[in-house]
């Protein structure tokens, strides 16, 4: 099969019955994709096909033939990191870091949607991603952060975030 | 032995600082390697073949025909392992693969090793096994009433695990000389971490003999002795890595079945062997919160002052032992570090159900007393129409003392923590003035920074640190603690960049891997900061005294006053003269050879001797107040809770933005607690996982998840690294009783169990409606064949910390856990 991964063409063998979680981990050794369910329940194994977030362990393999498919291996520009892995390694967004490259391509692909989301409209947008760490409030302190900054603002974390209120 | 304590001061350049942690590039770039992450060439894959009965004897299984199967390298049942394990060194109860009796749905009987998963997993259903099943126990209450079959043939009676019966002071005569006596019965639902990432375990056995595990697990130090001792391995031929976990929470913290399976299989094949949890895998290992069900009776004085408290608990203990000895000491031990209780009397029983093992789950074992003690403390300010924040006010444990069960209070900062939560949320404008439906409900709570005892008895450090100062001027620092997402790799690192005066992310971390670290106990009872960040703080100071002393020569000063800062090493009067650090590194590597240092931290003695003394014992208490603002719908009896406010006593910040996610993580966690996540059980007998799944299993979502306001509160406690106390716990407690709390402001009815769902909502309101008592929960507590009490007076009675005569019963093999001296 042959399929645009992360901006490059790729052309990899795998069984049929593969999907597309399996293809990304175990035949092309993307294990930045993780899973936490296998079955479409957490979102932990969220890529973006076509720009659009998706369930990899939903998808087949097969099915991503011509496709442009995205992978957390595919978000930094080179050695600089994405404004969104910025936001999320600044302000702690990641704790134990398993959900967070599904929580970056969902949010890649809300920012890309709409660059000003409001708080509710992130919510929206993550809420088939699930995090037991963070309690979500870092990751839409991040969001927010990179999406001004994706703008061209010159923005910072608010103190209150990484100190707390007075 | 005490380390040498460190104040933090306005100069420190890391300390409290909100750095980006270690790894957190690793983190966002999707680089981390978890278990499941990493292969190695000629792997075979490992699968487990689960009970389907709750109670069974096995009486035969073939494997003939799985042996068969093309790509199967080999099978494994009980036979091959016939040495028990367990966590605790009173309840060695476990099997790899069950011998000859299955005790839940999921108890694991026999294990394939496989050139693919599939295979594997085919070989599975070609393993016959005959069982023979056995009457099974779905509840606490149906242990106690059911003293047979016994699901195991230890334990002070029938189907009990556990009894414990304590007394500090005369209880009858406080409740004698109080104003308001109140008895209440509350329940507290099981519950399960849930960590996103699946169990996974990889081992690889050479033919020189040695024995590599990588797995996701909190506790590589107990995983190394338990393959020890099963497998029979030399243990300097063991090495275990515990890979950084996509969550813990406590359900990582036991040495489990799948990974002693794996090593065998490994040793067996000569093959790298790699198992990874199925989610449905995952609920039935659990280790998760025990259902338990509560009475509390507590006397007051019109002022709110407790005059007695006696509590009594009855854990769902599932299957096997676990921490469980531990988990009901715990239901016991915390009620005295908040509020002064003079007198004060514990009975703890956990029983064995027919159910996955319950365990350490964030708060082991506190947070369901905590939320029966709040809500109760709730229900009395109304009685006696003192406003609830101004009664817990008045009678706070002061610091630096000594409670009625031998637990040494050190800094105290419950009192700040309450004026946060009560000013920022306008507790006063809105505690039972917002109209029906809205309400708002305060809660505190404590926790341990480390438990003063380890599992296993032994005089030896908790946290062990090397630290290897490089002629590059690099900093490498060795310790076996192991990063579940809390942050403790960066912590070392932090601590280590303040005192040598370097960048923390020149420093590097090497952690939890048994060849090449130091112990550590383990990542649970929120030690990690307070133990491995004095280790650390011991062995950093070692260094940057002797690198002192040579720049000291050099710059032709005194050595005290050599500063570190900033990578340089310099004259604190003149702080143009100096040398870079790396420098100062090579001239006491001339001098003295390889630069190397160590730290070690054993927490206090406790000031109590019972047995049962320790349980509880900290060096440091952390503290918490939460207000919950509720919105509850009284047509669906739908909770929503739009805002929380908690503020948390952490003594200091190492890193604030970390500790800030930590309390946010936990009011999260506490919130799914308090309105949805429940262990529940299906079919007849109760004893079936109500499908085991993330979806089915509800856990707050973007969507549930509230706003949190957070206040920090600074009380540096002498016993943590530059002050710092626990943070990862802590935060859980208090929500759930706030919520309670707050569901009472709105609607005036009292739900005493969690989780608060809409249907017990409704109940109540029903109830309420018809003029019978606006409540929903349990109304009673099972009798219960209690050993005599150990009496051991309060330190104001002139107790010394040990049992007075008459005291306790039936004598019991003493724990490690359980013995303090």
């Amino acid at each position: 099969m042959r399929f645009d991964l992360n901006g490059e063409p790729c052309d990899v063998t795998f069984a049929a019955h593969k999907t597309l979680l399996e293809v990304l981990r175990e035949d092309l050794g993307l294990t930045g994709t993780k899973h936490g369910c296998e079955l479409g329940e957490c979102g932990t194994c969220t890529v973006l096909v076509d720009g659009t977030p998706v369930l990899s362990c939903l998808v087949l393999g097969l099915a991503c033939e011509g496709r442009r498919v995205k992978t957390v291996e595919g978000m930094a520009d080179g050695p600089r990191l994405h404004p969104l892995q910025d936001a999320f390694a600044e302000l702690g967004a990641a704790q134990c870091g398993y959900c967070t490259p599904a929580f970056l391509l969902a949010a890649e692909a809300l920012l890309a949607a709409n660059p000003r989301p409001a708080r509710d409209e992130i919510k929206q947008a993550l809420a088939g991603n699930l995090c037991r760490c963070t309690g979500y409030i870092k990751i839409y302190e991040a969001v927010e952060l990179a999406a001004a900054r994706m703008r061209g603002e010159d923005a910072k974390p608010a103190t209150e975030s990484l100190y707390g209120h007075p | 032995m005490a380390t040498r304590k460190k104040k933090a001061t306005s100069e420190h350049r890391v300390i409290g600082k909100a750095l980006r942690k270690v790894d957190a590039v690793a983190k966002v770039t999707g680089a981390t390697k978890f278990a499941d992450d990493l292969a190695l060439p000629r792997m075979l894959y490992c699968k487990l073949l689960r009970s389907p009965h709750p109670h069974a004897r096995i009486t035969a299984i073939d494997t003939t025909k799985a042996r068969q199967l093309p790509g199967v390298k080999a099978v494994l049942t009980g036979q091959d392992l016939p040495i028990a394990f367990g966590i605790l060194p009173v309840s060695q109860d476990e099997h790899a693969l069950c011998p000859d009796t299955v005790r839940f749905v999921g108890d694991p009987v026999a294990a394939v090793a496989a050139t693919s998963e599939e295979t594997a997993t085919a070989a599975l259903d070609l393993i016959a096994v005959t069982y023979e099943p056995l009457a099974a126990i779905a509840s606490a209450e149906q242990a106690v009433a059911t003293p047979t079959p016994r699901i195991h043939d230890y334990g002070p009676a029938g189907n009990l695990h556990k009894l414990i019966n304590l007394e500090f002071g005369d209880v009858d005569e406080g409740f004698a000389a109080a104003d308001l006596i109140r008895e209440d019965t509350l329940f507290f639902e099981g519950s399960t971490h849930l960590p996103m990432e699946q169990h996974a375990a990889l081992a690889q056995y050479t033919a020189d003999g040695k024995l590599t595990l990588w797995s996701s697990t909190q506790t590589p130090h107990y995983v190394h002795r338990a393959l020890a001792r099963v497998l029979e391995l030399p243990a300097a031929k063991i090495r275990v890595i515990a890979c950084p976990n996509g969550g813990g929470f406590g359900g990582k913290s036991d040495p489990f079945s799948h990974e002693i399976v794996v090593a065998k299989l490994a040793m067996v094949t000569g093959r790298p062997v790699k198992v990874t949890l199925t989610r449905e895998e995952v609920f039935y290992c659990h280790r998760g919160r025990h259902p338990t069900l509560m009475w509390v009776k507590t006397g007051v004085k019109k002022d709110g002052a407790i005059t007695a408290m006696h509590f009594k608990s009855l854990l769902d203990g599932g299957g096997y032992g676990s921490y469980g000895v531990a988990s009901t000491y715990y239901t016991g031990a915390l009620q005295t570090v908040t509020y002064h209780v003079p007198r004060y009397k514990f009975q703890g029983a956990r029983a064995f159900t027919n159910k996955p093992p319950c365990g350490p789950k964030r708060g082991h074992g506190t947070p369901q007393p905590r939320f029966a003690v709040e809500v109760q403390l709730d229900k009395i300010a109304e009685q006696l129409k003192i406003d609830p924040a101004e009664l817990r006010l008045r009678h706070l444990v002061p610091p630096n003392s000594v409670t009625a069960n031998y637990l040494r209070v050190g800094s105290m900062g419950l009192g700040a923590c309450i004026a946060k939560v009560v000013a920022g949320s306008g507790w006063k404008q809105k505690f039972r003035r917002l109209p029906t439906g809205q309400g708002v409900g305060l809660a505190c709570s404590s926790y341990l920074s480390g438990a003063g005892l380890p599992i296993y008895w032994n005089n030896m450090p908790h946290s062990g640190v090397q630290l290897k100062c490089d002629r590059s001027g690099g900093v490498t620092v060795f310790c076996g603690s192991t990063d579940i997402g809390q942050g403790s790799d960066s912590i070392l690192a932090y601590i280590v960049a303040e005192v040598l005066g370097v960048d923390p992310f020149h420093i590097a971390v090497v952690t939890a891997d048994t060849d090449l670290t130091p112990v550590d106990l383990g990542s649970y009872s929120s030690r990690v900061t307070l133990m491995s960040g004095n280790a650390a703080l011991q062995a950093a100071e070692r260094a940057r005294d002797i690198l002192a002393r040579h720049a000291a020569k050099k710059l032709e000063i005194p050595d005290e006053r050599v500063v570190f800062a900033d990578g340089r090493v310099f004259d604190a009067q003149d702080p143009g003269r100096g040398v870079a650090f790396a420098a100062a590194v090579q001239l006491a590597e001339a001098a003295e050879g390889t630069i190397g240092t160590v730290g070690s931290y054993t927490p206090p003695r406790s000031p109590g001797s019972y047995r049962g003394a320790g349980v509880g014992p900290s060096p440091a208490y952390s503290y918490s107040a939460a207000v919950a603002h509720v919105e509850v719908d009284p047509e669906t009896g739908i909770v929503r809770v739009p805002t929380i406010w908690i503020a948390h006593d952490v003594g200091r910040s190492i890193n604030a933005a970390t500790v800030m996610g930590q309390v946010e993580g936990s009011v999260y966690m506490g919130l799914g607690e308090a309105l949805m996540e429940e262990m529940a059980y299906r079919g007849d007998l109760k004893v079936m996982h109500k499908i085991p799944s993330l979806l089915e299993y509800k856990s707050p979502t973007t969507l549930e998840m509230c706003d949190v306001v957070t206040y920090l509160i600074e009380d540096p406690d002498p016993n943590g690294p530059f002050g710092a106390k626990e943070v990862g716990q802590g935060p859980l407690l208090p929500v759930m009783p706030a919520v309670a709390n707050a569901v009472y402001d709105a609607v005036g009815v009292r739900v005493d169990e969690v989780p608060i769902t809409p249907e017990k909502v409704l109940k109540a309101l029903k109830r309420k409606a018809k003029g019978e008592e606006p409540r929903y929960g349990p109304t009673a507590f099972p009798e219960i064949d209690w050993p005599e009490p150990s009496r051991v007076p309060p330190p104001w009675e002139g107790g010394d910390g040990k049992e007075v005569e008459g005291g306790r019963g039936r004598s019991q093999a003493t724990t490690g856990a359980e013995r303090q001296h």
